[in-house]
């Protein structure tokens, strides 16, 4: 647990008046509010820091306090800690609520610095109004490329409740769902929020997908290369039997209709599949060998 | 008071201890859809998230409708930029090996 400068971080020196950390605190709330900062978790990190920030130093009690320990604040944290032990065997715990300048939503959590040196168990988030909409949950479901080839039911926890969905086929990396109704409980009989879930989809497939067109390499011996025949490859939930024109040279691609992956949310409408030869040189020639790779080298030439 | 989905924006107005002008502002500029059923003004629940935005953006930061405007822009601006980059990061995975 690290000792965190809350004067760095509102970018205010000691010295710094309570009007001072006021507009500090107003400016830099400005830049890294989360409304102004969707997706951005180091805005997010950003903002809470700084109402921790505020919180302590706003508040003429707490600054008095971090100030006094500073950088030696694991001692202040001990005393703190016996401090309380003792005031709560006295039974006369009295939970203060911090004062400071009006309060953001999204603050959130607090850091381990702060809980040691301020204590845990105050009531988090006490000084975020309670939006009247409940609260929108964010989800990241990370799958693989292989679960989203169909569409299926998934059942997810979610703060605690399990939510069965259907994940549509071809859904891509990167993807937000937004789910209607799941999300918190609103207030004084306000709507319920949202939840928003982003796909994160990892392929560890020999397939490349280039939005819904699948691409893969198909080696091939030399000798089919140049002759021609038929071999099997694998599609992406199969194999197919491909004919080899003689005289197929190296990076030859093959166009297989339909083949690709599925189209979000358009059922039976699927991409191509792109296979590209790679051929294969024998290699650790026997003299045999060599010796007829030279006879038609000699032929080729005359 | 809700009626089929659709709230009564003097009960936003008084959970949130915002004007009803400011609402109203926020319909002049089209940043919001007021109905008027049996003679109260009323909004429907799929607005409420950007409408929470507002009053944050309002309350918390001090911006006045026309600056909400503009932020609600840049940050539609922003989220189309966002979807652009992952779909281009999602092609640039055909190039990687």
């Amino acid at each position: 647990m690290a000792f965190i400068d809350y004067y760095k971080v509102l970018e205010i020196d000691k010295s710094a008046s309570e009007a001072d950390i006021k507009k500090a605190y107003r400016k830099l709330a400005r830049k890294y509010h989360p409304d102004l900062n969707p997706n951005d978790k180091e805005a997010e990190k950003k903002f809470k820091e700084l109402n921790e920030a505020n919180e302590v130093l706003s508040n003429p009690e707490n600054r008095k306090k971090y100030d006094q320990y500073g950088e030696n604040w694991e001692q202040g944290a001990e005393y703190e800690k016996a401090r309380r032990q003792q005031q709560q065997q006295q039974q006369q715990y009295s939970g203060g609520q911090f004062g400071g300048f009006g309060g953001f939503s999204g603050g959130g959590d607090y850091s381990d610095f702060f809980e040691s040196m301020f204590g845990g168990g105050r009531q988090r988030g006490s000084r975020r109004s309670t939006a009247f909409k409940g609260q929108d949950f964010n989800a990241e479901l990370n799958l693989d490329l292989k679960d989203v080839y169909t569409t299926h039911k998934r059942t997810l926890t979610v703060n605690g409740k399990n939510i069965r969905l259907t994940i549509p086929a071809g859904v891509e990396n990167g993807q937000v769902i937004k789910i209607p109704g799941q999300g918190g409980e609103g207030a004084n009989g306000g709507p319920k929020g949202d939840l928003y879930l982003t796909f994160n989809i990892e392929n560890h497939t020999n397939f490349k997908l280039d939005k819904h067109n699948l691409y893969t390499t198909v080696d091939l011996d030399l000798y089919t290369a140049i002759l021609g025949g038929e071999i099997t490859a694998n599609t992406f939930d199969g194999k197919v039997r491909l004919t080899v024109k003689p005289g197929t040279q190296n990076g030859t691609k093959v166009k297989l209709k339909c083949k690709g992956f599925p189209v979000y949310k358009r059922e039976g409408e699927y991409g191509d599949l792109y296979i590209s030869y790679q051929i294969l040189l024998p290699t650790n020639l026997t003299h045999r060998e060599k010796e007829l790779f030279a006879e038609l080298a000699k032929l080729r030439t005359i | 008071m809700k009626t089929d989905n659709r709230i009564l924006l003097q009960t936003i107005s008084s959970y949130y201890q915002v004007e009803l002008s400011f609402f109203n502002h926020l319909h002049d500029l089209g940043l919001l859809e007021i109905e008027i059923m049996e003679q109260s003004p009323y909004i429907h629940e799929n607005q409420m998230h950007n409408l929470e935005r507002m009053i944050r953006l309002h309350n918390e930061l001090n911006v006045n409708p026309e600056g909400i405007d503009v932020v609600f822009n840049l940050l539609q601006k922003i989220d189309h930029l966002q979807k652009e980059l992952i779909a281009t990061n999602n092609r640039l995975r055909l190039f990687e090996n």
